[in-house]
């Protein structure tokens, strides 16, 4: 048996481990434990041992368990002293981020700013160290930044209604529905050229501008949908591994016959999450490195991308990280396309390209002095060996082959709403690995 | 804007400024009034100044309409309740007054705010407007809650007003969110309370209510109700069925708490599905799921891979394809990582890519995982046979890049592979030795030296290596000490030269005179005599042939622990993979822990868990005498005599496990009770312990002496102080000639009562199809722990009222283990039925003493036995005196605790 995620005091730290505010539902942990937890942070990380410091901690002598987060350097910290869902207590304090990235946009500085707000939100999506209600719309509708209200907000009924997501009485002249398909393709290929792991992760983004209570249903061309409905499986279809969707979708339905039906929350959200491994797919951008050291003082690197996609199509935005030594100088750059950059600041070299179709081959030659004496002798601490990191976008293309049939849009009042589709590629973690030869 | 950067209220530190805020407090403008108050909420509440002097002043301002005003005064009022009790009182008015506000937010703010501030005398008003909030749809939410915060306050009350009843039947509420609340709050309840079935009973019902409940709740309230389904026992194959499929859908919800929730469900109820196939087609059904949570933010991935790890170790192919997922990203955190490379399962067909993978982690910066990394390929040689011959070249290699911590990790780890594939890789020896100078962490010089003694006739310097280590003998550790000792010993009787002779004397000088580590000089001397007797046994006892290690790759606790930490999944305890007793203060969860679901489960401690006794049932009402169960119940008892022997065998009484600290409590160990002569053949032997559903029961062992079958077993008692009776028999059972039989014989109160006094003595009569029928009589002491009645908890002003006027005492002072803390003790003492009296005011009043008390059956009123323990200052010493009102129970209860705290 377990209560669920039952937090007893929550604290705000700034990136100092400064109080910045707290809020205790429970009354059951003594304030000595915050200070107990910052000294131990501080501890081990003088210790250098960052390895020890995990989300979930235990203090044996307090009897207590720390669970916290860390965001833009904030500390958002939960203590509790019962065997509580940590999974949960963890999810609801980022999405305690969301709201106030909601509310504040950015995030430290407002903290203070808007104590009086916090301390209201944080007695609506908490009570007795329970998750309530973290609908960040829908809290914006009755706890509000302006504070000159003569008449006293009412709690909009969504709070306690089924569809929480929703209030009634949403108004608009036109009626349109966006839907974004991105798709952010994950790649790990290790030094020798082998792709370690290739996964991509889908997400629908809505955004609805939708009157009333309005019924959707989405077909996308799912494999199992299709399947399911005994539709023939013409043209391209494609099986996902796992699709996660927004809690307003009704699962039981999607369970029984795939169909994905919901009302949808007012303005954007994301409707749909899904992953798919692409172990099969080549990789749309391919990235080879190879380093030379002609001599003690000199470095060369060249790289090689090619673009494995269709030629009719674009990458843009292509950007490539390649991490040099932090003691490199003088570069010697050449290149087929884009501009190259040395940022020391960041030990690595920048090239930009604006946009490349598929298809293509590009070349990079960097050369570099380095200090004579160098720390390559044994005894020197071991260097970090970061990789090679990419980004890029590919519009009007889907990796994984994802394509939206329709999107039906129903409401009582019987209007037609114009559903707008876009497709994109972008790139997630893409790394290569690269062996830097000492 | 008035709320407009309220952070330069942090700054003002003026003299005097308390006097003027009460000024503006008082002041007509609203705005003002608001401004004034949100100074003194702030410096309460984050700069930590003292403003409890503006109390009435701020309470008075509640009664205000403007909402905003009136958040910050209950702000306010939870931050100085506590100190301020009188003045709280000020505040009831306006709570009572805003709990019957037409708008339901203040209405439930009221509710709310009333339910944190836990002073007595606001909860008493409290029961009021509660009544009326669970009556009204909009409040109702949060009453529910509120209601959990009154049972922590005063648990009579809620009882009193029928609350748990309210809170049962909104779980038939038409509002989801209320549901969910109801759920949270009963389920916090039944975590509390002591007789927790009596609170929400899950029966079939009300587990069809919450699961429809599912489909239409917010996402925390799918949470809290999952957690719930949790811990329900399904009614078999059907019943875990239907469950599963209603929670199926659960796992493509985009929160990560409702998907780890429903996992636990699945795994949980999986438990009682029969078909083998179906199992595994839900446990496939899972592995997406999982998968993807690795990819939520790391702090969620950390609770998702602790807990992917127990999981493999249950169904250890669920994610054989997917092993990749488990490959560090460059930027993953570290302590993603570190549990990345703990769940990566290597098997033949992955292994090159996984060592690949391990290899480049070993190139990393941060010691721990580099290590970790190392550990991991050692791991990857001692499962897969196939594969050592792989690993090992990668740890070569690794050894060439020369650094250090890389170097020393890959020697302890290259020491466990030559355990486990003895004399077949020492070819490589000869490139260890190179690194034998760099070598300075304990574990990697003994792995070295166990290697150098170990294969000491293949290596032709062995002298000259371990010598090189004999310079430094007193510096060193105990563990290399120890290591370099044997090591000698086994290099002198592989090369029995000048050398080693004078190697040995050396080493065996150093270890006998010039330390003072009693196990090396005893290892020491015990190596010289054997030495000096009889080399050649000294050769047969330290040349022995070891056993190979086996595989620890999952180093999997045992299947019941596993279970147990698979129906925490998701909550801290999954994550320390403890069971929550042990870091749960006061878990009252430990009662059915150590004590609820099985008998054999008490020897075992908290590392047994939730066994189910479903055989052994079937073994008591003498259906079938099926062999198998009983081998547990055996092996069980074998246990606990072994244990028992050995602490009183050892010097010192150990009573704490080291790993846990948790002290263990001694059982009283089974006796036998009729001998054979006397029983004509028929041997007995048992004792009285706490059995399933918490009544005692008769553990017997009978043996067959004779050269017939015995059966139509039948006990009976005399009358005794318990009330004792069989509500059993054993008429079934059938022993065999020469044969052992084991049974549980369950007890029951329901006996007649012997005199006054209480004794700790029952007479049994036995009779069987044995000596036509023939009836034995013998005698036996009845432990008072496994009889004592559920319903003794007390509260500390009774507990003083009783105390002053029981009639019989016991005094008596005896040697304790100073591992023994109060706490531990009441922890302990809680599974026996002998609670402690309201902890938290011993804690604050008398930190050294502890109160217990206990309810013994009989048919007199006053069965009550009460205790105080006190812990004297002089470390090692604890007084118990206990006093009760019949004879004989104070004399008894002593008996009893000192035997199980002391096993004497």
């Amino acid at each position: 048996m377990t209560s669920p995620a039952v937090c007893s005091v929550l604290h705000i730290l700034d990136g100092n481990m400064k109080k910045l505010l707290s809020r205790d539902w429970r009354g059951d942990i003594s304030p000595a434990c915050i200070d107990r937890f910052v000294a131990r942070v501080w501890q081990t990380l003088y210790a250098e041992s960052e390895s020890e410091l995990k989300p979930v901690m235990y203090d044996s002598d307090a009897e207590v368990s720390y669970v916290y987060i860390t965001h833009n350097n904030l500390y958002l910290l939960a203590i509790t002293k019962s065997n509580c869902n940590a999974a949960a207590l963890l999810t609801f304090l980022h999405r305690l981020v969301d709201i106030f990235r909601h509310y504040f946009k950015t995030l430290e500085e407002s903290i203070r700013d808007n104590f009086v707000i916090i301390y209201e939100l944080l007695d609506e999506v908490m009570d007795n160290g329970y998750p309530q209600f973290t609908e960040a719309k829908i809290l914006s509708e009755f706890i509000t930044v302006g504070a000159h209200q003569l008449i006293a907000p009412k709690a909009p009924m969504a709070v306690t209604n089924a569809v929480s997501w929703r209030s009634e009485g949403i108004r608009y002249q036109k009626n349109e529905v966006f839907l974004d398909v991105v798709e952010s393709l994950n790649i790990v290929v290790n030094a020798a050229g082998q792709v370690v792991n290739s996964e991509t992760f889908g997400a629908l983004r809505l955004r609805a501008y939708l009157s009333g209570m309005p019924e959707c249903k989405l077909g996308l061309n799912d494999k199992i949908m299709l399947h399911a409905q005994n539709r023939s499986t013409k043209g391209k279809s494609v099986e996902l591994d796992d699709i996660k969707f927004h809690q307003c979708v009704r699962l039981a339905r999607f369970e029984n016959d795939r169909t994905i039906s919901f009302i949808p929350p007012d303005g954007h959200f994301d409707l749909m999450n899904y992953r798919i491994s692409t172990a099969n797919v080549k990789p749309l951008i391919w990235i080879e490195a190879s380093v030379n050291r002609p001599s003690r003082s000199r470095v060369e690197y060249v790289v090689k991308v090619r673009t494995h996609f269709k030629s009719r199509l674009q990458a843009t935005g292509v950007e490539i990280k390649l991490p040099v030594s932090s003691d490199a100088t003088s570069p010697e750059v050449n290149t087929g396309l884009g501009s190259v950059a040395y940022v020391p600041e960041q030990e690595a070299m920048l090239w930009k390209i604006k946009s490349v179709q598929g298809g293509k081959e590009i070349m990079m030659r960097a050369k570099f002095s380095l200090p004579s004496v160098s720390a390559l002798e044994d005894d020197g601490p071991v260097q970090k060996k970061p990789p090679i990191t990419c980004k890029f976008e590919i519009p009007y293309y889907t990796v994984s082959g994802v394509q939206v049939r329709y999107l039906k849009v129903l409401e009582r009042s019987g209007y037609q709403a114009l559903p707008w589709v876009r497709y994109i590629t972008k790139s997630g973690n893409y790394e290569f690995r690269l062996d830097h030869g000492y | 804007m008035t709320s407009r950067s309220d952070a330069r209220y942090f700054t003002s530190q003026k003299k005097g400024e308390v006097a003027e805020w009460r000024d503006e407090i008082h002041d007509p403008d609203r705005d003002k009034r608001k401004n004034a108050v949100k100074k003194a909420v702030i410096a309460a509440m984050t700069v930590g100044k003292d403003v409890s002097m503006l109390f009435t002043d701020v309470v008075n301002c509640g009664q205000t309409d403007s909402v905003e005003l009136k958040k910050l005064v209950y702000l306010y009022l939870i931050n100085y309740a506590k100190t301020q009790p009188d003045l709280a009182i000020l505040a009831v008015n306006t709570f009572v007054k805003d709990s019957q506000d037409p708008n339901p937010l203040i209405r439930a703010l009221a509710v709310r705010t009333m339910g944190c501030i836990r002073v007595s005398k606001i909860i008493e008003y409290l029961c009021d407007p509660l009544h009326k909030a669970l009556l009204d749809p909009y409040v109702r939410k949060t009453a529910a809650i509120c209601v959990a915060k009154l049972y922590d306050a005063g648990p009579e009350m809620v009882t009193e007003h029928g609350f748990v009843d309210h809170l049962r039947e909104l779980l038939d509420d038409s509002n989801p969110m209320v549901v969910a609340n109801s759920v949270a709050a009963l389920a916090e309840i039944r975590e509390k309370s002591c007789s927790p079935d009596s609170t929400v009973g899950l029966d079939s019902k009300v587990v069809h209510k919450l699961l429809a409940a599912l489909n239409e709740c917010t996402e925390w309230g799918q949470v809290f109700i999952l957690d719930t389904l949790s811990s329900y026992v399904s009614q078999g194959d059907q019943g875990a069925e239907r469950v599963i499929e209603r929670v199926l859908p659960r796992l493509q919800h985009a929160n990560c708490a409702v998907v780890l929730s429903a996992v636990k469900v699945i795994v949980v109820q999986l438990e009682d599905l029969r078909d083998p196939a179906r199992v595994q087609q839900l446990v496939r059904k899972l592995a997406p799921s999982l998968v993807t949570l690795l990819s939520a933010e790391a702090e969620i991935q950390y609770v998702a891979l602790r807990n992917i790890n127990l999981i493999i170790q249950k169904y250890p192919d669920i994610l054989k394809s997917e092993v990749k997922v488990f490959f560090c990203k460059y930027n993953d955190p570290i302590f993603v990582k570190q549990e990345k490379i703990e769940t990566i399962l290597a098997t033949e067909r992955n292994i090159d890519q996984v060592l690949l993978e391990f290899k480049e982690y070993s190139k990393e910066v941060d010691v721990e995982f580099v290590k970790k990394a190392v550990q991991a390929i050692g791991r990857c040689a001692i499962s897969i046979e196939q594969a050592a011959e792989r690993c090992i070249s990668v740890l070569l290699e690794l050894i060439e890049t020369k650094v250090n911590y890389v170097v020393q990790e890959s020697i302890v780890v290259i020491k466990h592979i030559f355990r486990r594939y003895p004399n077949q890789y020492e070819g490589i020896i000869e490139c260890l030795c190179d690194s034998l100078d760099t070598l300075d962490e304990p574990e990697a010089k003994s792995s070295m030296i166990w290697i150098i003694g170990e294969y000491a006739e293949r290596i032709d310097n062995a002298e000259e290596l371990l010598e090189a280590f004999l310079d430094t003998f007193l510096e060193e550790t105990p563990e290399v000490q120890l290591q370099l000792l044997t090591s000698t010993v086994k290099l002198f009787l592989k090369k029995p030269a000048t050398g080693p002779q004078i190697l040995i004397q050396n080493v065996l000088h150093q270890a006998t005179i010039e330390t003072d580590n009693p196990d090396l000089r005893d290892r020491a001397f015990v190596y010289w005599r054997l030495l000096s007797s009889d080399p050649e046994s000294a050769k047969d006892v330290v040349l022995a042939m070891k056993p190979t290690i086996r595989d620890d790759l999952t180093n999997s606790p045992q299947t019941e622990l596993l279970q147990g930490f698979l129906r925490q999944l998701s909550t801290l305890s999954s994550i320390y993979h403890k069971l929550p007793p042990l870091f749960v203060p006061h878990d009252p969860l430990r009662t059915r822990l150590l004590y609820g679901q099985s008998g054999e489960t008490k020897n075992t401690g908290l590392d047994g868990s939730l066994t189910n006794l479903h055989e052994n049932q079937e073994i008591v009402s003498g259906k079938k005498a099926n062999p198998d169960p009983l081998v547990d119940l055996m092996d069980g008892t074998n246990l606990k005599e072994e244990k028992l022997g050995n602490s009183k065998n050892a010097d010192t009484i150990q009573l704490a496990d080291p790993v846990t600290n948790e002290f263990r409590l001694f059982y009283p160990s089974e006796s036998t009770l009729l001998s054979a002569d006397k029983g004509a053949g028929l041997e007995i032997s048992g004792v009285i312990m706490r059995g399933e559903d918490n009544l005692p029961c008769y553990s017997l062992k009978l043996t067959n002496h004779t050269s017939v079958h015995i059966d139509h077993f039948q006990f009976q008692f005399n009358k005794n102080s318990f009330m004792l009776a069989p509500c059993s028999q054993l008429q079934y059972s059938k022993v065999a000639p020469n044969e052992s039989f084991r049974c549980l014989l369950r007890l029951s109160f329901s006996g007649s009562s012997s005199e006054k006094t209480a004794s700790p003595w029952l007479q049994v009569a036995v009779k069987s199809s044995h000596q036509c029928g023939e009836v034995f009589y013998f005698n036996d002491r009845v432990p008072l722990e496994s009889v004592l009645l559920p319903e003794g908890r007390l509260e500390y002003e009774k507990f003083v009222q009783l105390w002053n006027c029981a009639t019989d005492e016991y005094v008596a002072q005896c040697q304790m283990s100073e591992l023994l803390t109060p706490e531990a003790v009441i922890r302990a003492f809680d599974s026996l039925n002998v609670f402690a009296c309201s902890p938290a005011s011993f804690s604050e009043s008398d930190n050294s003493s502890v109160y217990l008390s206990a309810k013994a059956p009989g048919p007199h009123e006053e069965q009550w036995i009460l205790v105080k323990i006190t812990f004297t200052s002089t470390v090692g010493y604890l007084e118990i005196s206990s006093r009760s009102f019949i004879k004989g129970y104070a004399d008894m209860i002593y008996n009893s605790l000192r035997r199980l705290l002391l096993g004497l």
